[in-house]
């Protein structure tokens, strides 16, 4: 990202308006009353929009406002603009930019409504677009919900699209030739002479005059870089050791910071004694930070030390401290009081099931995040500013909470997003934030770097929701006939919300997410969710509610079909109701060989398990070997409509398959005396190298609604285990993590 | 404190730290080189991985004190992004990385896998490889990147 992020936004604004003709193209400043982050403080001339491409005589830079975690969306947002702007990767630069309303996301308001995926209906697609205007409305810049693709391929296309015409007017101004005879290309006008005129060199012409608003966007067939192989624009830095995360960053006279809080989430700090502490070579300086305390070092390593080295007296937890508790708490939430909304009833289960029902009960634990990057925040605060440099997806509310603390307007918090070691929901949280500006307020004036400890990031980390299922059925004549499936987690996204001081409205759509919009027309189909109150703070996990919704239902599907004498992918194929989900479970079984003899001790297992609306459906493919399961392969095929990269779409569905299947089988975190157990990587490793198998991919584009694939891998990838595993050994496993109940390789 | 002489990717370099302070920490805070990462502390996770004397080791276990006159290389000292090695290299042209942040790990980890093992099989790959730890689950493009580096190399 280069010197902008890391340059403050005065500076920013000051530069771009005293290059000569800076200009920047958008596509809401024609209809837009949102607030035009660059209007400030331009000088005369220069031209401002909401700024997705900015020229000046030196350079292009293209502004990526989505949260680079690892998921590519940089260079995925640069190659939307590039493709209608006629550039080549290497001829611009890109830059989170700072934030602004401007950058509201509205693809994740669309997935807000209470549609199914599969519902196009004038009533769905009316209330998406009311959903999607609260992005708006809200100026909410978020990345997450795999949103970015979806939220930025029109937007930035058209910018793209704007800032090409708008360049052709000025070399048509310039040099007298009509636009209808220039082209473009490699960031140049081309003139009908052969000569050509560098995107830089007009900048101060396309400074003078009104964006041509009026532009078409390219006909796919017509597409050089969407749909083709891309080298990411990060791949050489993250090869070389040369990319800087926010740990990396250094600045003059910097202090290292690190904290203990209570790891008894939520807890006071009665007392403490840093007597040792302070007496460490190299401790300059120890302070406390509301529930814990914080201390201050040359380097990162003396202040980690010290801190552990201080004795505390915690408070208890605000909430059960035996993990047996939290247990009780969600099985009891099975009532009316903790109903949360029947979320879909086709048929009469009750009338379908009658007396004969077939019962059974799943479970899904706690998660920690833990990317690898742990969790850190450099800060520097002053009178009139603050400025923070880190990794997250939201970056507006950053501002506003660092601001609370520190007494400054939020616009005075300068933001400098920087590339994240991963996330997966964990950075849509706010704790080292809040925590370095309470540091940064007893340390004014100067770079502060707070890292967190492993073992900090892990106690501190707000996990998946914990959740059960119990699910009845019944069957008739070789199919499902029946299928009422009640759902109850706490709720992850009113735990979150209530965090930055929202209260979140009506019932969680996450927590029957995986099973309720399930494309299946069985005859008797109830989905009802319910909510567990507050117990251990939670958050969004990479795939949120799905992760654990389509564990059950898919799972407990698959058992009747089982108790019908059905095969899994044929009973499936027969109760899809929607085209481009049965291509998506027929080409699996192409893909995978569903059907062939498989020889002893093997087992193929299907899930299906739409998210974000994306249909997928992935085939596992396992080994009873005499030492435990070994997974040979996995066949995935999903449909996202239009695939942007086809190798970044491949890298995130294993990736995600990866993500899906570890944790099924290694991982939980679990509580005892208020404390999450598991504080490192020994004790929570989802998988390793040795454990992964072969994954095939196949991506289809028969959906009309281009989607990302972040997440939509996740969901299937543990139920397509489970069901593996019970063909190739009888043995159903309605648990996780799945090593509680049977060994693997 | 005790001024320390290494030998850090080619050159020599002196720092005046407490002996016990683990060599990660050294490269990371007192000289600023920092492609070898803190992930987890306790030799987990592998992202610290550096070669002493060309052997592969978790950076955050050796303390600065034990270091001595061996030859410290990063990941920075294997190669540049202009002149990469071919196992950064073949990272490159698989595009392994998405996060990226274990990568630095990774990379050194099967470059000293490739010097002892020019040609591994697949299990030495799983046993060598499984130490560092990817959370992006990268691992099925590490297993063909190796194996593109160990040809690339024999090629060389």
């Amino acid at each position: 990202m280069g010197k902008l992020a890391t340059v403050t936004r005065r500076t920013f604004l000051l530069g771009s308006a005293a290059t000569a003709g800076g200009v920047a193209f958008g596509i809401y400043q024609y209809r837009s009353p949102v607030e035009n982050p660059l209007a400030e403080n331009l000088a005369d001339g220069a031209a401002a929009f909401n700024p997705w491409v900015m020229i000046d005589n030196q350079e292009i830079v293209l502004i990526a406002p989505h949260a680079d975690t690892g998921q590519g969306v940089a260079s995925m947002q640069a190659a939307l603009i590039a493709e209608e702007m006629d550039l080549d990767f290497g001829q611009f630069r890109t830059s989170f930019g700072m934030p602004s309303a401007a950058y509201f996301n509205t693809a994740l308001g669309r997935e807000m409504a209470p549609f199914r995926f599969t519902d196009q209906s004038d009533q769905a697609q009316t209330m998406r677009g009311i959903m999607g205007a609260v992005g708006k409305l809200m100026g909410l810049q978020g990345t997450g919900g795999s949103s970015s693709v979806p939220d930025s391929f029109d937007k930035l296309r058209k910018a793209g699209a704007i800032a090409r015409e708008t360049l052709k007017l000025a070399a048509s101004n310039k040099s007298g030739i009509p636009v209808e005879q220039l082209t473009t290309k490699s960031a140049a006008v081309h003139l009908p002479n052969g000569e050509s005129i560098a995107y830089v060199d007009l900048a101060s012409e396309a400074a003078q005059i009104e964006p041509v608003r009026d532009v078409e966007l390219r006909d796919p067939s017509t597409w050089r870089l969407i749909g083709q192989e891309m080298k990411r624009l990060d791949i050489v830095p993250k090869s070389t050791g040369t990319m800087d995360y926010g740990i990396d960053l250094f600045f003059d006279k910097m202090i290292n910071a690190a904290v203990k809080t209570n790891p008894r989430q939520g807890g006071v700090m009665n007392s403490f004694d840093a007597s040792k502490a302070i007496a460490m070579p190299g401790v300059e300086k120890i302070v406390e930070i509301g529930n814990g305390v914080a201390v201050l070092a040359g380097n990162t390593w003396t202040a980690l030390k010290a801190v552990d080295a201080i004795e505390f007296d915690w408070g208890p937890a605000p909430y059960p401290a035996e993990q047996a508790e939290h247990w009780k708490e969600v099985e009891n939430s099975f009532t009316p009081e903790r109903f949360d909304k029947e979320w879909r009833h086709d048929g009469d289960v009750e009338a379908g099931i009658g007396d004969d029902a077939f019962e059974a009960e799943y479970r899904a634990p706690y998660l920690a995040h833990a990317p690898l990057e742990p969790l850190n925040a450099v800060i520097k605060l002053e009178d009139d500013q603050v400025d923070v440099w880190a990794s997250h997806q939201m970056p507006r509310f950053v501002q506003a909470q660092v601001a609370k603390i520190t007494g400054h307007d939020a616009d005075q918090v300068l933001f400098h997003n920087q590339y994240g070691g991963g996330s997966f929901g964990h950075r849509l949280e706010f704790e080292q934030l809040k925590q370095a500006a309470e540091i940064a307020k007893q340390v004014p004036g100067r770079h502060i770097k707070l890292t967190f400890s492993r073992e900090e990031d892990f106690v501190h980390d707000f996990p998946r929701q914990i959740g059960m299922s119990r699910g009845r059925g019944s069957v008739n004549k070789g199919k499902v006939e029946s299928l009422d499936l009640q759902i109850a987690t706490v709720s992850a996204a009113g735990s979150q919300a209530s965090r930055i001081g929202i209260t979140q409205p009506g019932p969680d759509n996450q927590i029957p997410a995986g099973a309720w919009d399930a494309p299946y027309a069985i005859p008797n189909f109830r989905v009802r969710g319910y909510r567990v109150p507050e117990l251990a703070p939670t958050s969004s996990w990479r795939s949120v509610g799905a992760s654990t919704g389509g564990f059950f239902m898919d799972c407990f599907l698959d058992e009747l079909i089982h108790q019908a004498g059905a095969d899994p992918i044929e009973e499936r194929l027969r109760l899809i109701d929607h085209d481009v989900s049965r291509k998506v479970i027929e080409s699996v079984a192409d893909m995978s060989g569903w059907g062939r003899d498989l020889g002893p001790n093997k087992g193929l297992g299907v899930a299906f398990v739409p998210s974000f609306g994306v249909p997928i459906a992935e085939v596992v493919e396992v080994t009873n070997t005499d030492r435990g399961i070994k997974i040979d392969n996995v066949w995935v095929a999903a449909d996202v409509g239009t695939i942007v990269d086809p190798i970044n779409f491949e890298n995130h569905v294993k990736g995600a398959v990866v993500w899906g299947l570890g944790h099924a089988i290694n991982s939980e975190i679990t509580y005892s005396d208020g404390i999450a157990q598991q504080t490192n990587y020994h004790a929570f490793e989802a998988m390793r190298l040795h454990q992964c198998p072969e994954i095939h991919v196949k991506g289809l584009e028969n959906a009309k609604q281009i989607r990302g694939i972040g997440e939509p891998p996740v969901p299937p990838a543990a139920p397509a285990l489970a069901n593996a595993i019970f063909a190739a050994t009888g043995q159903r496993i309605r648990e996780m993590p799945f090593h509680n109940h049977i060994d693997f390789v | 404190m005790k001024t320390i002489k290494l030998n850090v990717n080619g050159s020599s370099q002196t720092v005046t730290v407490d002996e016990d302070m683990p060599l990660l920490w050294v490269l990371r805070d007192e000289l600023q080189i920092t492609g070898p990462k803190y992930g987890c502390g306790i030799a987990q996770c592998g992202a610290c991985t550096v070669h002493m004397n060309g052997i592969a080791v978790r950076s955050c276990q050796v303390s600065i004190g034990a270091v001595g006159n061996s030859a410290i290389t990063t990941i920075e000292g294997l190669g540049t992004p202009e002149n990469p090695d071919p196992v950064q290299q073949a990272w490159i042209d698989h595009q392994v990385a998405q996060c990226g942040y274990c990568q630095s790990g990774q990379i050194m980890s099967a470059a000293s896998l490739l010097r002892f093992k020019p040609n591994p099989t697949d299990e030495q790959i799983d046993q060598v490889m499984s130490g560092n730890l990817c959370r992006c689950g990268t691992y099925p493009k590490i297993r063909e990147a190796i194996k593109a580096a160990a040809k690339a190399k024999q090629g060389a």
